[in-house]
């Protein structure tokens, strides 16, 4: 046997012998003593509610140890027909729809109960009903998107001209400012995304999902951003930034589209203004990298975008139709890009100190971390939905 | 148009919820009528007329009611006959030439379908919830032969008037799984009454489904002055014969164990009487046997629609205990006879069903279907 066979026997036998403890103990189920008369486990995850003129309409996804029948729906404790789509039996992990027509009452409160084969109850709180956007208000919810998402980055960036007439001090406290602003994202962004896993059904195990991703995304921009084999700066740099800010965005975008579907938030003028005040100083931390150089007025609109229009999108997939794994996969893709600019925005304001002959820690820097932690926190304190 | 729901439905959704369940005579009527949403609504068609109210009984509950149909040859019970199922015994001589009742009873466990797909592990006598309506008459010997084949110790404990040691309760007739028992008493006093497991925890006993109607007829000849009421009640006399007589035990189900019922029925099944309404002729007047064994909930209640009735409180009288009343309300374990008659009324559905809100909407909802005569 030549050594390329004799490895590849050393990777299959392990394999083949895996199966077959597999089958054997599937064959044999030597735990039946212990489980052989429970009943098995149901879990019920609600990912969606859907509230219009045909009534109410939920989007499961079961869970629990073998395929599950929803037998009953209860809604305000009272059994009503429904229709499942698709019928039958549900899989682990597999979804349905439950259309329910029942005449919801604006502005109150509506409990769903589901009623397993076994008598297993799951429950879900409508907590304010309001009628779920239908597509003709795409629209409107798109322009609410522009003003918390582009307009803000785009105000930002007007700062541009001022930030290159300060020069080398007022660069290196942009740069601090940015750190601040990102670092106040990042942790905000794994929040939502934490929350966000953590409503998802539990055979995803999002928690763990959250981190991974987050791990993965920003070591994989790490490698990408570095291909060149030194730390990037100027355009580059922006776009990264611009980037992980987008995919905050989105998340913001998805948490005002889900609180505004779910009634959970009256979306008014001033929390609207909120937003954008917030997202002013995203603008600021996208230009300061450009400080060096003169990027055509091109560069900024396509940053612009960049950054602000995830949150559009954001606001269409979070009214009508995301769920939360796949909402706290994308806020974890930005966590990891948020952390990747954050090392990389740091590295420049190191060197840019160093340059200069001082210590990173000088005053300026850590009063520009603070600052832009600050005016974060502070401008958020407006935006709560 | 026909929606996805298989109900004749408009695409405006009645947002002020006040039709919902009084107003509402066609199937859909609760999702009709003016929209109120603050968006979408604007542009969805226009409402079509609602159907013509139909006689069928689906046409009548609106949305509310549960989804399919409960398979009765599996659970091997059906409650269109256990209304009228009387188990009479067997009437044998004893050694001393007194005739005697007996009957055979055996509690099991076994997996009953309470609602359409919902499953419930049940304890059961004959392999039925309630268990067999037993019916003797007054002063009846009666010998119940109880064998234990369930997986926990359980009793029969009769109500009515008899011994401390046939009492069924722990200590007195209380059996271990795969034992026996003979209860034996004189039938005392005549009226409605009940059985049930009175094994501890007695609450998870009877919740989970051991109890049934133990009815005990008046003999006339020990009622002078009465005979002719107590002779309409006595099973087999011609006088009887002329009425629909019906055993409705008032019960619920726990389905999850959190002690809070999730269905709630008139014999086991959420809405059977509803699905099928129960025909009713009108020429012949009605009487009830009426039982609560409800657990969790102090009281049930039975609330007659377009009607009134005559009201025996435990059955023990010959003299109604109420007089033309719509509602009556029993504590847990409490029973009595109603008596009406729809001689004068116009066919119909005429509902029946408990008058807490809550439990019509979790099951206990139902119909008679009264005509002109039933074949």
């Amino acid at each position: 046997m030549t050594a390329f066979g004799r490895t590849i026997l050393a990777v299959v036998a392990p394999l083949l012998l895996i199966a077959a403890v597999a089958v054997a103990f599937l064959a044999a189920d030597p735990l039946r003593p212990l489980t052989g008369s429970a009943p098995p486990v149901e879990q019920v995850t609600v990912e969606r509610h859907v509230l219009d003129g045909l009534g109410i309409a939920l989007r499961i996804r079961a869970g629990g140890t073998e395929p599950m029948q929803i037998a009953q729906v209860q809604v305000d404790g009272a059994y009503w027909a429904f229709v499942q789509d698709p019928p039958g039996e549900l899989a682990r992990l597999s979804t349905a729809w439950l259309r329910i027509p029942y005449p919801w009452v604006v502005g109150e409160t509506h409990k769903v109960v589901m009623v397993s084969r076994t008598g297993v109850t799951f429950d879900h709180t409508i907590d304010v009903a309001v009628a779920t956007p239908g597509s003709n208000s795409l629209g409107l919810l798109g322009l609410v998107g522009v003003f918390v998402g582009v307009v803000p980055v785009a105000l930002g960036m007007l700062f541009y001209p001022a930030l290159r007439a300060g020069g080398a001090r007022v660069f290196g406290f942009a740069l601090a400012l940015t750190v601040g602003l990102l670092g106040f994202l990042l942790v905000d962004t794994l929040g939502e995304a934490l929350e966000l896993a953590a409503e998802a059904a539990p055979g995803f195990k999002g928690g763990a999902m959250v981190w991974i991703v987050a791990a993965l995304a920003f070591a994989l921009l790490m490698v990408a951003g570095r291909r060149g084999g030194s730390e990037i700066g100027g355009v580059a740099l922006a776009t990264s930034i611009a980037l992980g800010i987008g995919l905050h965005n989105l998340g913001e975008g998805l948490a005002i589209g889900s609180a505004f579907a779910t009634g959970a938030a009256a979306l008014g003028t001033f929390l609207v203004l909120g937003f954008t005040l917030h997202n002013v100083t995203e603008g600021i931390g996208i230009v300061a990298p450009l400080i060096g150089e003169r990027p055509r007025w091109s560069v900024f609109v396509g940053l612009a975008a960049l950054a602000g229009l995830p949150a559009v999108a954001g606001i269409w997939l979070g009214s009508y139709a995301f769920s939360p794994h796949w909402a706290a996969l994308a806020l974890a893709v930005g966590a990891g890009a948020i952390l990747q600019v954050v090392v990389e925005v740091g590295g420049l304001l190191v060197r840019q100190a160093r340059r200069q002959g001082a210590s990173w820690a000088m005053p300026s820097a850590v009063a520009g971390v603070f600052l832009g932690v600050a005016v974060m926190y502070g401008t958020a304190l407006l935006v709560q939905v | 148009m026909k929606s996805l729901f298989g109900l004749p439905v408009t695409r405006r959704l009645l947002l002020a919820g006040s039709a919902l369940l009084g107003g509402a005579q066609a199937a859909g009527l609760a999702l009709r009528g003016e929209a109120a949403q603050p968006h979408g609504a604007g542009h969805l068609a226009p409402s079509t007329p609602p159907s013509a109210p139909t006689s069928t009984a689906h046409a009548m509950h609106g949305g509310m009611m549960t989804v399919g149909e409960v398979d009765h040859a599996r659970n091997g019970f059906d409650p269109h006959a256990i209304l009228t199922d009387w188990d009479v015994g067997t009437v044998r001589r004893d050694a001393d030439g007194r005739p005697c009742r007996e009957f055979e009873i055996v509690a099991e466990d076994k997996e009953i379908e309470i609602a359409p797909g919902v499953m419930f592990p049940a304890w059961t006598y004959n392999g039925r919830v309630p268990g067999p309506t037993i019916r003797v008459t007054e002063g009846d010997r009666v010998r119940v032969r109880f064998r234990n084949r369930g997986s926990h110790a359980h009793s029969i404990h009769f109500h009515g008037i008899h011994a401390a040691r046939m009492d069924g309760v722990p200590g007195a007739g209380d059996v271990l799984p795969g034992g026996d028992f003979v209860y034996e008493f004189d039938a005392f006093p005549f009226g409605c009454h009940l059985y049930h497991c009175h094994t501890v925890p007695v609450k998870r006993h009877i919740h989970k489904g051991l109890y049934g109607a133990f009815i005990i007829d008046p003999d006339p000849a020990r009622h002078p002055g009465h005979e002719a009421a107590a002779r309409s009640r006595l099973l087999g006399t011609d006088e009887n014969k002329d009425w629909h007589e019906f055993v409705i035990v008032m019960n619920a189900f726990d389905t999850n164990f959190d002690e809070e019922n999730e269905v709630y029925a008139a014999n086991t099944v959420a809405h059977a009487y509803s699905k099928r309404p129960i025909a009713i002729d009108r020429t012949r007047p009605v009487r009830v046997y009426l039982v609560n064994v409800t657990e969790f909930d102090p009281i049930n209640s039975f609330h007659l629609h377009g009607n009134f009735f005559d009201y025996y409180d435990h059955g023990t009288t010959l003299e109604p205990t109420l007089r033309t009343v719509d509602t009556v309300t029993q504590c847990q374990g409490q029973r009595g006879i109603l008596e009406f008659s729809y001689k004068n009324h116009e066919p119909g559905l005429y509902m029946f069903h408990a008058h807490q809100s809550e439990f019509i909407e979790l099951g206990w909802m139902s119909m008679f279907d009264v005509r002109e005569s039933v074949a």
